[in-house]
């Protein structure tokens, strides 16, 4: 039988909020599925739109950025930031073929470790109803 | 004797030879510099004559175009045995250009929608007993890199005068610059836009408009005025043209040397000047960049970090 698929997600978490918050799941032993590889930056404004897309590029099926609430930027509005770009940029996705599910953006609060275990729980159980991704085959000419 | 030089064409509109012809005088200097032994648009050299010379007879091959056949391809391979420096001439060969768009579709789709209910072309075409075989048509369009090693590239759609007269002489010259190099400077546009100084300090937008809605004033920043200019993102060395014509920049000359993949950085550059928080409101003013990619990637889909659209 062959081995059940295991959706591989990127997570941005900023350093403020959702990193911490995640921080205090694990502290809490709250138990959610393993599916994410996290990279704490500083500020959910600071995720470049070429870390999105290179993480897709090197196989992600999925990509999750969390920050703090609208309003509770540790630097007044870099998460406002993020939420203007990840529109424009999942509209470009899309175009690429990419699923709207594979790409989210979540306001995760320090004090919300059991919202991290739900929105990575249900991102997983997603990916895997939509299966890997087929990655585009974009060196190869033929 | 003479530096040899060649120039070539793969999937490209016929811009960038004439971006050559364009020198005017200054071509008739460049061509007693030079022996130019292969430029099938101008010249009546064949295959043959470049097949006979030997591996590296060439000082210096312009390959223009994207590679989106086989027979592109061989050519490209062919010219690179025979030259010492290669040269990505215009954005088409540095990034895939307009014809990488095609990375949306494949080659069924593209072949079905051009021919629809039309005769869709054959690899092999038999006609008096004679056998006619069509190079094969690939399902994603490639920048010139991808195929073989290049040594400079030339940026624009098509280059200006300018760029190739410079490029020329730094063949020529004692000093070659670095390999890899990209033959204009390495700053934004908008730093030697003539409207530079009419750009605000904090660009805030509350609406995109787009080219037909507007008639924009000729000395005030285009982006100011709510027009996607992709001036912030793109390299400098065209003498803002399109903006002297008072249209936007759309990213032909493509990103600066910090920039990995130019689409990603010139929609970071858009997004960041909208002046919204609320999710509906962004929605709304995304809705006047009904194409993103079409919009970003204009000129360099192939070369970006996805390349293409995922194959169904």
């Amino acid at each position: 039988m062959p081995e059940a698929f295991e959706p591989k997600i990127v997570a941005f978490f900023c350093n403020w909020c959702t990193y911490l918050a995640a921080d205090l799941a694990g502290t809490s032993r709250i138990k959610y599925a393993p599916n994410t590889r996290v990279v704490r930056v500083m500020c959910s404004g600071r995720v470049d739109p070429q870390f999105v897309l290179e993480a897709f590029a090197k196989g992600a099926d999925g990509v999750l950025i969390g920050g703090c609430h609208p309003g509770d930027c540790h630097y007044q509005e870099g998460n406002y930031k993020a939420r203007r770009r990840y529109e424009l940029l999942r509209r470009l996705l899309h175009q690429m073929g990419i699923e709207d599910e594979r790409f989210r953006l979540e306001w995760i609060s320090a004090a919300e470790g059991e919202r991290v275990k739900t929105v990575i729980n249900d991102m997983v159980e997603k990916l895997r109803a939509l299966g890997p991704r087929v990655p585009a085959r974009s060196r190869e000419v033929a | 004797m003479k530096p040899k030089i060649a120039f070539y064409w793969c999937a490209s509109c016929g811009g960038c030879e004439e971006a050559v012809v364009d020198l005017d005088e200054a071509l008739l200097d460049v061509a007693g510099a030079v022996e130019i032994v292969f430029w099938p648009v101008a010249l009546d050299f064949k295959l043959k004559d470049l097949e006979a010379m030997p591996d590296g007879s060439i000082l210096a091959s312009f390959i223009n175009g994207a590679i989106r056949n086989s027979d592109q391809r061989e050519m490209a391979e062919l010219l690179r045995a025979k030259s010492q420096v290669v040269v990505a001439f215009g954005v088409c060969a540095q990034l895939g250009g307009i014809p990488g768009l095609a990375n949306l579709s494949d080659a069924n789709g593209i072949l079905a929608e051009a021919y629809r209910d039309g005769v869709t072309p054959q690899k092999f075409h038999r006609e008096n007993g004679h056998v006619l075989t069509l190079p094969e048509f690939f399902d994603t369009v490639a920048a010139l890199d991808a195929v073989i090693d290049v040594d400079y590239y030339v940026p624009g759609c098509p280059p200006t005068t300018n760029l190739v007269r410079d490029a020329v002489n730094a063949l020529l010259g004692p000093d070659l610059p670095p390999k890899g190099a990209v033959l204009a400077p390495d700053q934004a546009l908008c730093e030697q836009c003539p409207r530079k100084d009419s750009r605000p300090e904090k660009l805030l937008l509350k609406e995109f408009k787009r080219v037909h809605q507007i008639v924009p004033d000729q000395q005030t920043c285009l982006l100011a005025q709510g027009v996607v200019c992709l001036g912030p993102a793109t390299r400098a060395g065209c003498d803002a043209r399109c903006i002297c014509g008072n249209m936007p920049c759309t990213g032909c000359f493509g990103p600066t040397s910090r920039v990995r993949d130019f689409g990603a950085k010139a929609l970071s550059a858009i997004a960041s000047v909208i002046d919204c928080n609320e999710e509906s409101a962004i929605a709304q003013v995304m809705d006047a960049i009904p194409d993103p990619v079409g919009t970003f990637y204009r000129y360099s889909l192939p070369s970006s970090l996805l390349g293409r659209r995922r194959m169904e």
